[in-house]
């Protein structure tokens, strides 16, 4: 069922991201960083149960929420690899952080538009959270790119590296093609542009060179994996797998 | 990061209230002080505005002065609105 493989591939995305962010609990940089990235975290992970719980609902098979983000397998989840590629050093956290937020600002923002009332519900309170997030992520690439030499070619290489999974984000796979032509889903050709506007803008604040391989990486939306997935997932669902069932 | 100033929050907890300070944080400046206030301070509906302030532009008042600064206070009893006869009508005076 399309809409459900839809729904599913932003919940995973919402998951995943989330996940790799609350992995820098108690290893921020300072205190107030670390809170900061576990904010993010809890908001993400909090728009993921949203979109589970819908997810579950419109397969109408007696799944939860927590049979869906728990007991699927790596080839099951549909994120983009961009929220699965590993943290790396704070830099690499925010511009993989920052490449996100302004795709998934303008995600949001249009799918309030959706057909779909719950998706369109569900995208108006997300949509507050990750205002906030992309005006973090945005000024710490600033302060980054125009810091002290040593920040500007760590954030930099941090951009350079990434770049290559940020064209899955607004590259449209069969799945979005259909939810799309049904007012359910977003036009991410339409996004692309202003995701392309707003990035140069900031990295032209940031004194960041804007890459410009078009050599992009893909398959995470279709379940094509990298192999960090898989090392997530084992961490992630340990708990559940162990004790099936498992409540506080 | 050991070189980054001080900041001292006060969060104001209802429209109406006043600011009352929270607590302080690090950060490297005052953009970076009001998201890190945010993250900090106000994760469970503690606030509807947030104050941030440089630590250094703070003047206390020195623990040793304590006595000629608010001793001389004490036996002045009359410096309180307490000698007059209020209406029962009259709530929050």
């Amino acid at each position: 069922m399309t809409k459900l493989k839809y729904i599913l591939q932003l919940a995973d995305t919402a998951l995943i991201l989330g996940h790799r962010l609350s992995e820098w609990t108690g290893h921020g940089p300072i205190l107030e960083q670390d809170m900061a990235l576990t904010n993010i975290a809890l908001d993400l992970v909090g728009q993921a149960r949203s979109l589970y719980q819908h997810a579950a609902e419109v397969e109408g098979k007696g799944r939860t929420e927590d049979d869906l983000a728990y007991l699927r397998t790596t080839t099951d989840f549909l994120n983009p690899l961009i929220v699965e590629i590993p943290n790396g050093n704070f830099g690499d956290t925010i511009a993989r952080q920052f490449f996100f937020d302004v795709y998934n600002h303008t995600f949001y923002t249009e799918l309030q538009k959706s057909k779909d009332a719950t998706l369109s519900a569900i995208a108006e309170k997300s949509l507050k959270e990750v205002k906030y997030h992309l005006r973090y992520s945005s000024d710490w690439m600033r302060r980054l790119g125009d810091g002290t030499e040593e920040s500007h070619q760590k954030i930099q290489t941090a951009v350079d590296s990434i770049w290559m999974y940020t064209g899955e984000l607004t590259t449209m796979n069969e799945v979005e093609k259909e939810m799309l032509s049904e007012g359910i889903g977003v036009n991410l050709e339409s996004i692309k542009p202003i995701w392309t506007e707003k990035v140069k803008a900031v990295l032209a604040e940031a004194t960041l060179t804007m890459p410009e391989s078009t050599w992009m990486q893909s398959g995470g939306k279709d379940g094509k994996h990298t192999e960090h997935l898989g090392f997530i997932l084992a961490e992630m669902q340990h708990l559940q797998r162990t004790h099936p069932g498992a409540t506080w | 990061m050991k070189n980054w100033p001080l900041y001292e929050i006060f969060i104001r907890s209802k429209q109406g209230l006043h600011h009352k300070h929270v607590g302080s944080l690090h950060a490297t400046d005052s953009t970076m002080a009001m998201e890190n206030a945010r993250d900090v301070y106000t994760r469970r509906q503690e606030g509807v505005s947030i104050w941030v302030v440089e630590s250094k532009h703070i003047t206390a008042s020195n623990p040793d002065d304590s006595e000629e600064l608010f001793d001389p206070a004490a036996d002045k009893v009359y410096r309180h609105p307490t000698f007059y006869d209020l209406p029962d009508e009259l709530k929050h005076m």
